[in-house]
């Protein structure tokens, strides 16, 4: 009678989380500062991306007693990642009741071809995107949720607002062709013809487009909100920031009221420091997590 | 009629679509000032401690309980239902403490039970209406003045409470319109006053 798994179920649980904020934890401590602030839900992990640059070697899924741990810890969501195209990882954080799963390229990738077949699972995807091709060929794969791939761990906002103006430019260009050119298009940027015509119709991805990779400050986080997209994920930004109770609850109200700039003014102030931040050009090619994922 | 959907966070941009669809002037609500001349608040699914905390940072608290206190209506779905109640199971917060009900929050378990079904409404009429849980609250427990609306599984999921509406679900998701009709009855009941 009653049906689990559902589209509706999964992208719904999604279009809960519009407006939010959703924060990078490493343990209990971290994830209840998170919930104290607002965060919408939190995503455990062993390291924030910026340590994960740092350590070098292969980034895996977190051990599931720090994943355990978050989610006694809080009664908001808690997300997990598990690396591209590992489908045991994703299997393992689905029966532990993660309730989301966010395949990443943070974490080095399991499979250089194929992405996990997401549409097998009961638990929602999220997945990261650089383009309307990539955002549509993840949710053809049954992500429920997209999110900029930026540039993880760097605390530069940059990568993330090209990947969200990208996309945006892409829909808009879609929504005024005409229907016979959708064909080519969908040949021409790798995309799922229906999915292609569903984003024509609407002039929407079909699912929440969240921004992440590179979010260090309030406005930062409203920037983003600004160029369209329907909530933040922040990795390294607040536990890597010098009072992250502070930034924490700085940037959830950032995020609702992106466009009173007055008040962005009074939340920028007397934060101490930020990250530390990369740039992205001193990065070697290797080194560069969009990149990953087809 | 001007309804204000609370706007902080989660999915008010489904509630304002579904009450313009009704002819309904539907405004965003961020802070105190958004709630000036609304006749009724829709109080949107997300997360319950985040819209709570927004809205006690904003001031909407105070302004939101006396618009119920003159008799407007206040729908809240799901998040919202968790807002409006004034007992929460196992936590000491309690946001707008408006209704009469004991809340069980995430008492279907985690994202992985969310489900969709079908209900029985009989305020609604005969036809199933449908329901999608998501990581959804249920009632434990409700006072004399509050009436049930709907059930699912010995669970209590939709009530009332004069002027005050709630549900575990979403209609906000579904396209179906009539539980928003509904509250919007209410509120010209109100208005007419």
């Amino acid at each position: 009678m009653s049906k689990v798994g559902t589209d509706l179920v999964k992208r719904g649980m999604a279009e809960m989380q519009k407006g939010g904020v959703i924060m990078d934890v490493v343990n209990a401590e971290q994830a209840k500062i998170a919930e104290a602030a607002g965060a919408v839900a939190v995503m455990a992990l062993e390291r924030v991306p910026s340590d994960i640059r740092k350590a070098g070697g292969v980034a895996r899924m977190a051990d599931p007693t720090i994943i355990e741990e978050v989610m006694k810890a809080v009664s908001i969501p808690v997300m997990a990642k598990c690396r591209i195209g590992h489908i045991v990882e994703a299997r393992i954080l689905e029966a532990m009741g993660v309730d989301y799963i966010d395949e990443s390229e943070v974490l080095t990738p399991a499979d250089d071809k194929f992405h996990v077949d997401k549409t097998k699972f009961t638990v929602p995807f999220v997945c990261g995107a650089k383009d309307l091709g990539e955002a549509l060929r993840r949710i053809g794969e049954g992500a429920s949720m997209i999110r900029t791939k930026g540039e993880p761990g760097t605390g530069n906002i940059i990568e993330a607002v090209t990947h969200q103006r990208m996309m945006q430019a892409q829909i808009r260009r879609v929504q005024g062709m005409s229907e016979d050119e959708l064909y080519a298009e969908a040949k021409n940027i790798g995309a799922p013809l229906h999915l292609l015509k569903e984003v024509h119709d609407t002039g929407r991805l079909p699912v929440v487009n969240f921004a992440a990779g590179g979010v260090a400050t309030p406005a930062d986080a409203a920037l983003m909100m600004e160029l369209g997209s329907d909530g933040v994920f922040v990795g390294s930004g607040i536990f890597k920031s010098e009072n992250p109770e502070k930034f924490a609850r700085a940037i959830v109200q950032a995020t609702t009221h992106y466009q009173d700039y007055e008040l962005l003014a009074e939340l920028s102030k007397n934060l101490g420091g930020a990250m530390e931040g990369i740039d992205i050009a001193t990065l070697r090619a290797e080194e560069r997590m969009a990149t990953r994922g087809w | 009629m001007k309804i204000a959907v609370i706007a902080v966070q989660g999915a008010f941009r489904e509630h304002i679509q579904a009450l313009r669809q009704l002819g309904v002037d539907a405004v965003e609500a961020r802070r105190a000032s958004d709630l000036e001349n609304a006749d009724g608040v829709v109080l949107p699914g997300g997360e319950s401690t985040a819209i709570g905390k927004l809205m006690r940072e904003y001031d909407m608290i105070d302004p939101v309980r006396e618009m119920a206190a003159q008799g407007k209506p206040i729908f809240g779905t799901c998040a919202g239902m968790i807002v409006l109640a004034n007992r929460i199971e196992g936590e000491q917060t309690v946001h707008l403490g408006l209704m009469d009900v004991t809340v069980n929050r995430n008492s279907f378990g985690r994202q992985r039970d969310s489900f969709e079904a079908d209900l029985d409404i009989p305020v609604l009429g005969e036809a199933a209406f449908p329901a999608v849980f998501i990581r959804a609250p249920h009632i434990a427990a409700v006072g004399d003045q509050v009436e049930v609306l709907a059930r699912y599984q010995d669970r209590i999921v939709a009530v009332r409470q004069g002027n005050l509406l709630a549900t575990s679900f979403h209609p906000e998701l579904t396209g179906d319109l009539r539980l928003h009709q509904y509250f919007l009855n209410i509120s010209n009941k109100s208005v007419a006053k």
